[in-house]
């Protein structure tokens, strides 16, 4: 329909390119459902992957999933294009349970660098190679790998405060120089939560940047684990971005398990999905914009408040479709717990209203904020992030595409309704602080587009055509050893989970691949040479939430 | 002039203040002021009550919040801060960035063993008296996150807390009750007893010197501060 959603796609490498491509690297097939996997050995990962990035275009590694077999550990990495999303490969590398040792990707792509060190922490596997096998999540001091078989919790654990370490003491991090070593968090307020950037400094100039984060680790792989796929599992996906973005997140966990149990899901319940994932964009990025003014200029009066004033609208709104504020728990699988709430008529005319006052809200953060002078100072040209270098980081959502990477899950993979709705995605090639504003208040627009077309459809959706859900069985038992990645567009990025089904009612592994803990990887390349204060704005402009990142 | 001779003007003349304070006084009480309580003391300008009283009475109207996110309670949390529910109307509502000037803390979300010494170590740096408002099923007991292998059951734990607020997240209107719930408690002077936690913050050397101390005794120094978590023993 728009022209916007249609992208040229780059051509397809089909499956017999691949395989001849790897040639005799590939040992065998294991094919997931959402991609053919080839299985290679543990010393090829870093020829492999550059072979197919170089050769066959897939420059984005999605995902890398680390698990334990009762005789093998096993590393998946999900590569994808960025130019088009639909185009994916798993590359499977198994490895011994006694020696678990696999080459490290680090060197291919930079994003490896925190997937394989959290794959470490987790699960226990040593990526040879690497530039900084150190935990990432856990404390350094912690025993055993969590995620692996053997792991007893019932042990006792040690942790240290010893980060906090005198400032003034000669700092250990260079010798020669006069640099000084400065923390910034865990508690502090423009770290947006609990994150640790451990800084050095030479002047006011930032040399060092190495962000420290696992303060807000609530074990959520393992939770989902122990959860059933048919009711158990929905709650968790809420409390990882919790910014209002619950039911951006629940449709990743609906649209894994729905792809792995093969479940259509309703037509009319879809527009709903749809409708409300979308509010909720708007209240994350309304977040988003007030905390970065809070931030760059200490805004905690106008800007902060007008950003919360809407949320409250945008939540009521919410409240009054799912039920709850927060943490909606309102998607299901095959559907959604509920129709709109009765009487309809209010609740249709409600979101207008909200959506007629939307534009002229939305200029007056212009004025406030984005053609402030003092804003722009402080925002164009800092945290600059080059497409090629957000791409190696693995960034996707707003971060990328304020680098003018164009590339939305929405669009490229499309699920949902959103293929039939008229809407554009939104880039901007400034790839500094400032665009990656812009890019969020045009994104708010786009999505009360998508909101206004959601609510036209469902207002003259015949009533006896209402169906809110599939017909699941009440317990899901998908069968053992099918293996699915599936992403979404979420507020911050491509928010994605591998679900492995062992045969029972809940899964075998479950991974979740965070946009933010990827986005906030390329923290230190942005705010290299920079001064404090950009470091802080560009902290911001990622707009991350810990309760993503640490997962 | 040196010090040992007393300053002159203080015996020249005492018109000036006496002028003053009279002109204060008036005659009778003050009607600009009519308060109830100025009608009940007349012109005196003393109110009699307990001291203790009254600094519980202070503290209780005029609490400074530490400004503190840790999870998703502290989206509501900033909620209740913000338009709408503003926390500030009843005279909580200066969220200081700072912990050494605060003096109530709202722990807004869980603890997982990585914070829990930070989230002492912020403690220990509030001023006394302080006070703690638990936001939330996590800091009651590790809420939805409770069998984790790295999830604190519960701040309390770690640090006394006065109020909990339970819900998850708890909605702005029940943290403003807890709150004023607080208040009240902190009016009558009451306040949550001080006993050792199941968690403190202790040297390494202290330790008892068991597997898994031995094992890191080459990572670790001996006077380096450590929180052990027994996860065996937690609820
Ligand atoms: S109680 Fe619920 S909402 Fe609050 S921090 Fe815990 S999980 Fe999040």
């Amino acid at each position: 329909m728009s022209s916007g959603l249609e992208r040229t796609r780059p051509v397809e490498t089909t499956e017999d390119d691949l395989e001849a491509l790897l040639g005799d690297r590939a040992l065998a097939r294991d094919d997931h459902l959402n991609a053919p996997g080839f299985v290679i050995r543990p010393d090829d990962v870093q020829d492999v992957l550059s072979d197919l990035r170089d050769e066959a275009g897939f420059d984005h590694l999605s995902c890398l999933t680390a698990q334990q077999y009762e005789d093998r550990y096993e590393s998946i990495y999900h590569m994808k294009k960025y130019a088009d999303p639909t185009q994916e490969v798993s590359i499977v590398v198994p490895t011994t349970t006694d020696d678990p040792v696999s080459e490290s990707a680090a060197p291919v792509f930079r994003t490896a660098d925190w997937h394989e060190r959290e794959a470490f922490d987790l699960v226990g596997i040593d990526y040879e190679g690497h530039p900084d096998p150190r935990r990432i999540l856990l404390p350094e001091t912690w025993q055993g790998h969590p995620l692996s078989l053997d792991y007893d919790q019932e042990k006792p654990q040690l942790v240290t405060l010893s980060e906090h370490a005198n400032p003034i003491q000669p700092d250990h991090h260079d010798a020669e120089s006069d640099t000084m070593f400065l923390n910034i968090g865990p508690h502090h307020p423009a770290t947006h939560g609990v994150l640790h950037v451990k800084t050095v400094l030479d002047g006011e100039t930032v040399v060092d940047v190495d962000p420290d984060v696992g303060y807000l680790h609530r074990c959520e792989e393992q939770m989902c684990q122990q959860g059933t796929y048919r009711h158990q599992i929905m709650p968790y996906p809420d409390r990882w971005d919790y910014v209002s973005a619950g039911l951006l997140n629940e449709w990743a966990y609906a649209r894994a398990a729905e792809d792995l149990a093969d479940i259509e899901v309703p037509e009319y319940a879809q527009i709903i999905r749809t409708m409300g994932a979308e509010l909720c964009r708007i209240a994350s990025h309304m977040l988003a914009l007030g905390t970065f003014c809070l931030d760059v200029y200490g805004d905690f009066t106008a800007v902060f408040q007008y950003a919360f004033r809407d949320r409250e609208v945008v939540q009521d709104i919410l409240e009054d479709l799912t039920g709850q504020r927060l943490m909606f728990n309102y998607f299901r699988l095959g559907g959604v717990a509920w129709d709109l709430p009765e009487p309809r008529e209010e609740f249709i005319a409600k979101t207008r209203d909200f959506l007629d006052e939307l534009p002229a809200k939305v200029d007056e953060y212009n004025d406030m904020v984005t053609s402030n002078e003092i804003f722009q100072v402080r925002c164009i040209d800092t945290g600059v992030l080059e497409p090629e270098v957000a791409k190696d980081y693995g960034c996707t959502g707003p971060v990328a595409r304020g680098s003018g990477v164009d590339y939305d899950i929405r669009r490229d993979d499309p699920y949902g309704y959103y293929s039939e709705l008229d809407w554009d995605v939104i880039t901007d090639d400034g790839c500094d602080n400032y665009s990656r504003v812009l890019c969020r208040m045009r994104e708010v627009e786009e999505s009360a587009k998508i909101i206004e077309q959601c609510l036209d459809l469902l207002e003259d959706w015949p009533e006896d055509e209402r169906e809110i859900q599939a017909n699941v069985p009440r317990t899901l038992k998908p069968d053992a050893d099918t293996e699915v990645y599936r992403a979404v567009e979420g507020a911050k990025g491509e928010l994605g989970i591998y679900i492995r089904s062992d045969g029972t009612d809940k899964p075998g592994r479950f991974k979740i691949r965070s946009p933010c803990y990827h986005n906030l990887s390329a923290l230190g390349e942005m705010t290299q040479g920079e001064y404090i204060p950009d470091l802080i704005a560009s902290l911001g402009s990622l707009d991350i939430v810990l309760g993503e990142v640490d997962r | 002039m040196s010090s040992d001779n007393p300053r002159q003007s203080i015996y020249d003349s005492t018109a000036p203040s006496t002028d003053t304070r009279d002109s204060r006084i008036g005659e009778g009480p003050d009607d600009r002021f009519n308060s109830k309580l100025r009608e009940a003391f007349g012109s005196t300008p003393f109110i009699l009550t307990k001291f203790d009283k009254f600094m519980n009475w202070v503290r209780g109207n005029s609490m400074f919040m530490l400004q503190f996110g840790i999870a998703c309670c502290s989206i509501e949390m900033i909620h209740t801060y913000a338009i709408k529910h503003d926390l500030d109307r009843f005279g909580a509502g200066v969220p200081r960035a700072s912990p050494r000037q605060a003096d109530v803390m709202i722990v807004p979300g869980t603890i997982v063993s990585k914070f829990g010494p930070r989230m002492k170590r912020v403690y220990d740096q509030m001023p006394e008296p302080k006070f703690v408002v638990g936001m939330g099923s996590c800091t009651i007991s590790g809420g939805p996150f409770q069998e984790g292998y790295n999830v604190v059951k519960g701040a309390e734990e770690i640090i006394p807390i006065d109020i909990h607020v339970p819900g998850c997240p708890p909605r702005p209107e029940a943290l403003v009750y807890g709150v004023a719930k607080l208040q009240e408690r902190i009016r009558n002077g009451e306040s949550s007893p001080v006993v050792v936690k199941p968690y403190e913050l202790e040297q390494f050397g202290d330790l008892e010197k068991d597997e898994l101390v031995q094992k890191l005794a080459s990572e670790i120094d001996e006077d380096d501060l450590v929180m052990r978590y027994n996860w065996a023993d937690s609820p």
